[in-house]
Parts: C-alpha cells; structure tokens; sequence
C-alpha cells in the first residue's frame, strides 16, 4: 500500500477512524430501521386474518341489521376498549348476510344504521349508504366496506384484524381481503 | 449584593460566556424595530416555555397507554389538586401557541423579512410551522378520547390514500394493524420526545440567524432590498438609527409575554380543559368527532371537495403548499419590503385568513352532516301543518319517519345537508317531487325502495304543500293542458 504524497499520518488516521464509525453506524442502522418497520414487515402474528365469532345467529333478525362487537383477533394486553370493534350485520334474508365495517369509506367516521329510512349515515361528513352498503350520497367515493363472512355451527364468524382503510390495507400488504 | 457578584465573577471565570451573554443582549438594532409588531415571536417562545413545564408537570400522571390514558385523564381532571388547571393551560396553551406562530409569520411576511438575507431563517420558521401543527395533533391524540380515535381513523383513512405504499404508512402510522396500544404509545413518542426535539433545535437555529443576521428592519416604502448593497446599509442603518436590543426594545417582548400569559392563565381558569370526550370505545358509536380548532378548516374541506378531486388535494394540495412557502424567499428574495407596496401580498394573507376562518366557522355549524336525531327530536314547525288535508299530515308524519328532515330544514330547523324545503312546492312540480324521491340525485339518496306507494303519494302531497300563501305551486304546463281537454268533455281512460 502507497501514500499519495501530501497525506499525512494523522490525517489517514482521522479517515480511517470516520470510515469504522461510519461501517459502525450503517450496522447499527440495520436493526434500527428493523424494529422501526417491524408494523409492516413482522408478517403474518399469530390470529392475524382470523376468524372471530360475532354470536349466534339468532340475534341477527332475517331482513335487518343490527349492531355486533368482536375482539380484534391481535392484541396487546393494554389495548383495552380499543381492540374492541364494532361492525353492522345485515341478515338479508335468514340465509346470507353481509357484515360491513363500522367504517365510513370516506375518512374512516363511524356509521350509524337508521332502520327507519334504511340508510347509514356517517356523522362526520355527511356520507350516506344504503342497506346493502352502497353509496347513497356524499363525500365516499365507494360503498362500505365489507368483511368476509361464514356460519359454523350456528354461529357467524367473519375474517377480521385490520382496520379497512380506502386504500386497502391487507390487499396490497398481504394479498388476502379481510374486507373486499 | 456582593456575594451574588462573587459568586457570578466566579462563574463566568470558569464559563467564559458572560461577554457573549451581554454582547448579544446589547447589540444594537434598529430604533424603529422596538415596535409593538415585532413582539409575537418571543410570546410564542414564552408560551413554548410555558408547555414545556406543563407538558412535564402533565407526564407525572399521564399514562400512555390506550388501556388507561382516558382513566389517567379523569383522574388529572377530578383527583389531583389543580390537575385541570394543568391540563387546561396545556391544551389552551397549545391554541394559543398556533395562533402566535401564525400571527408572527402574518407580519414576517408582510413586512417583506424572508427577503435577503433572512431566506433560511424564513424557511426554518416555515419547519416551525409545521412542527408546531405536529405538536397540536399529536397532543389531541394524547387526549386519547373519542375524538381522538376517529381523528386517528381520519389521519389513517388520509394517509392510506397515498399511491402504492398508503397501506403501509398506515400500518407504520398506526404499529400495527388497528389503532391500538402500540399506536397511542408512538404518538406519546413523538409529542413529548422526537417534535419537541425538533422545535428546540429549530427554535436555536432561528434565534440564532435572528441575532447573527440582525433583526428585520422597519420596511419604507421604496427601500429596496438589493444583495450587493443590503447588508451594508442594515449596518449603516442600525449605526446610525440604532439602540441596543436590551434594553431597548425588549421591554415591549416582556410586556407583551406578560400579558399573553396572563390571558392564557385566564382562558385556562374562566374555560377549563379541553375534554376529554367519551372514552377511546369503539363499539360506542354514537359520537360525533370533530378535531380541536385548528384542523377545523381542513374538517370543513374534507366535506366540500368533490370525490374526484379528494385524494389528489389531499396529496398534492398541502405539498403545493409547503413548498410555496419554502420556495417564497427564493421568488421574491430582493426588493420592496413595505406591505404598503405590495398588494398581491397584502391580498394573499387576506385570502388565506378570510378562507380558512370562512371554511374554520363552517366547520363549527357541519352543515355538510345530517342532524341524526331531527327526526325524533325536532317538530315540524306548526305553519306547515295548518289546514292541510289528512293526506298531507300523513305526509309530513313520513317525512319525520323516514327521516328526511335529517337533512332538510323546515322553517330553519333540521339539516342543512340538502335543500330547506319551505317553499320546494315553487321549484318541482309533482312529477319532479316524485322523481326525486324516488330516483333521489343531486346529493340525495334514492328512496324508491324505501317507500310504499302510498308513503310516496303521501310525501309528495305534503311536499306540494309547501309554498308560501298567494304563490301557486309549480306545475307542468302540458299537465295543464292535459286536465283542460279533461274537463272540456275529452275522453280519458287514465284519472
């Protein structure tokens, strides 16, 4: 190995002594940006994508829609009430049913069902739907989400751990559809 | 008396920064400059102080975590002595903090100091800006209410919206796949560590290109800014004109600390805390959220713009934005500095303020949201019941039924997300009342399947009513002549 002429001793040392740190820190980087993208990189955790019971069928009425919670199938033990999600059933006609988000497809606002003028409406910027979840009106510029369902045993189940989000969360990431 | 000079000859032997402590305090400005308009930036740095200490004072009970930070809140607010008071100067703290920031850069601009040589300490105030923004949402998410949740849903919603990698800036804005634990716990993060890093860092740049560069002079009208030129005339202006800073011109910063503390002390009292709302449930959903004051204009946009332009505003739009503001120096960084020789600049502020208080009163009134318990909760006003036939009244009862004055008023009372229906008897003619409600268009939904014929007969006729006295309904002219050639004696097999 030959000096250029011109560098001295100490200044090849210096550079010597930013180059390590500098391999030090891109080491370092490396599980850094690891657990910083861990929300996105981590997978699929156990109960991601599950399917989680809403109740017996019989507190879903043929030809109405009623209010259902579930626990979000991923959790944390100091999630509390928040991993607690609400959905509205509708029982078209005893047979099959469509479970939509409690999501505005708008911004995400929570909407309410009005069994009266069979529309929900959102309370945040004026969307409306119609019972079969389609846009009604207003700012969304798609019908409600909706989660895949299937009854076992008596039971309806539906495939659930994201929040639906207009630009498709779980399709993209993950290549399924919790709700389509 | 003595001792305290001791003790600070002592010091400054060892410190070595008392020369430079009062070099800086008494460097000379210019006279004009010691103006009651020149006050709103050292009053945002006292409120920024003033957060500070009631940012950590809040952290000794505030609980970060999803499960218990709404339970830690009620407890600031009804357990510990003078918690509320704590947490009502914080959060008014906060609006106080974005208006003076505002207000500062108001007067920045108009008085033409972003030109040369200030350009960085501009857009530094520009990062300012924003980080300051970021502090209020973040600290409205800390206040992990009802509000925000579903702002937190918001934010997502938004975020998702961006091309290819929304999904995963959801997922990175939120830690994890709901809003959950992980995500208040980030937020936590970045309000109390990561943006109040920035602010102070940010804060020390700007202060510090303040006093290096000298504080902007008193624009007159025909003074032009020209770089060859500047910096020697600011010198020859300051020498000739000036006085030094302290204490000169600062006792108007302290007066005017003094008093935007006192009034925030004030509001903290007279107005209390900020919430929190219902607690961060979601399977409570009889909530109506709405963000603090100063994202209410962005509220009120978010319901106006039409669907097809939404994503791209909202992408695009504040990127458009931002960078205006940065590039700004860059447009116009010599010349005029008088606001007295600068329209356009005097209506772009004029502009923007009358815009986003307009869009921020709207957004205080929703009149894009239907009223959800109009129908049960507000009468229909008596004149519009009076001498009507009971097919009439039958109508008016399903236009409460099915919930149409959710979003129509009647005599000022119900929505306003559609059309006040007082007089639509004048504007459609029945057939057009009948098409409406069935088809429904425009922003209304369609009813056809929603109402039995004799429901629909029933609405139409009680809408038909509505017109003021003396002013006949609209009608179709070829039903006219139609009901003529009836009543001349024509045959007609349809009634």
């Amino acid at each position: 190995m030959t000096l250029p002429t011109g560098i001295s001793r100490r200044a090849l040392l210096m550079k010597l002594g930013i180059l390590f740190n500098s391999i030090v820190a891109l080491i370092l980087t490396v599980p850094v940006v690891r657990y910083l993208l861990s929300p996105i990189t981590r997978g699929r955790k156990d109960g991601y994508d599950a399917w989680v019971p809403l109740g017996n069928l019989d507190q879903f009425p043929s030809g109405e829609t009623r209010l259902a919670t579930y626990r979000n199938p991923v959790v944390n033990s100091w999630d509390g009430d928040t991993a607690d999600i609400a959905c509205w059933v509708r029982n078209v006609d005893g047979a099959s049913f469509q479970v939509f988000a409690i999501n505005c497809a708008h911004l995400g606002c929570p909407v309410r069902w009005f069994p009266q003028s069979n529309l929900f409406m959102c309370p945040c910027h004026g969307g409306a739907y119609y019972q079969d979840g389609a846009r009604a009106s207003g700012p969304p510029e798609r019908g409600l989400f909706e989660y895949h369902y299937k009854i076992d045993g008596g039971k309806l189940f539906i495939r659930a751990s994201e929040m639906p989000t207009p630009g498709q969360a779980s399709n993209i990431v993950r290549g399924i559809q919790p709700c389509a | 008396m003595r001792l305290i000079s001791s003790i600070g000859e002592w010091l400054d032997e060892r410190l070595q920064i008392g020369s430079t402590i009062r070099e800086t305090a008494e460097h000379e400005v210019p006279r004009k400059t010691a103006s009651w308009f020149y006050v709103f930036g050292s009053a945002a740095f006292a409120v920024f102080i003033m957060q500070i200490v009631t940012g950590i004072l809040l952290a000794l009970i505030y609980v970060p975590s999803a499960g218990q930070a709404w339970s830690s809140l009620q407890t600031l607010n009804h357990n510990v002595a003078l918690g509320w008071y704590i947490r009502a100067l914080h959060g008014w703290g906060s609006d106080f903090m974005v208006a003076l920031v505002l207000i500062h850069m108001i007067q920045v601009f108009l008085f033409g100091a972003y030109k040369y040589p200030r350009e960085l300490t501009w857009i530094v105030g520009v990062f300012l800006l924003l980080v300051t923004l970021g502090m209020a949402f973040t600290g409205q998410v800390l206040r992990f209410d009802q509000d925000a949740y579903w702002g937190l849903g918001i934010g997502a919603s938004i975020a998702s919206r961006v091309p290819l990698i929304g999904p995963l800036i959801v997922n990175l804005l939120l830690g994890g796949p709901i809003i959950a634990g992980t995500t208040l716990s980030r937020f936590f993060a970045l309000h109390v560590f990561v943006i109040p890093g920035l602010l102070i860092a940010f804060i020390g740049v700007h202060l510090l290109m303040v006093i290096k560069l000298g504080i902007n002079e008193w624009p007159m009208p025909g003074r032009l800014v020209r770089k060859a030129t500047y910096i020697k005339e600011y010198h020859e202006l300051t020498k000739k004109d000036g006085m030094p800073f302290v204490p000169g011109a600062i006792w108007k910063d302290l007066f005017f600390s003094a008093l935007i503390l006192f009034s925030l002390a004030f509001f903290a009292y007279h107005f209390g805390p900020f919430g929190p709302s219902g607690p961060p449930d979601p399977t409570i959903i009889q909530t109506v959220p709405r963000p603090d004051f100063f994202f209410l204009w962005l509220y009120a946009i978010l319901s106006y713009l039409p669907a097809s332009m939404e994503t791209p505003a909202l992408l695009i739009g504040p990127v458009v934005g931002i960078l205006a503001l940065l590039l700004l120096p860059f447009l116009s960084g010599e010349g005029e500095k008088s606001w007295r020789r600068r329209p356009l600049a005097v209506l772009t502020v004029l502009l923007a303020v009358v815009a986003l208080g307009t869009f921020t009163h709207l957004a205080q009134h929703t009149p894009w949201s239907p009223v959800m318990d109009a129908w049960s909760g507000i009468p229909i006003p008596d004149q519009f019941l009076k001498n009507r036939t009971a097919l009439e009244r039958q109508g008016a009862l399903v236009f409460q039924v099915k919930q149409c004055h959710n979003c129509h008023s009647l005599g000022n009372e119900g929505g306003k997300r559609g059309p006040a229906l007082d007089s639509v008897a004048l504007r459609l003619t029945q057939d057009q009342l009948i098409r409406q409600v069935i088809q429904g268009g425009g922003n209304m939904p369609a009813y056809g399947k929603n109402l039995s014929p004799g429901e629909t007969t029933a609405l139409v006729a009680f809408l038909e009513s509505l017109h003021p006295a003396g002013q006949p309904p609209a009608r179709d002219a070829s039903r006219t002549i139609a009901s003529d050639a009836k009543t001349d004696g024509a045959p007609s097999s349809s009634p």
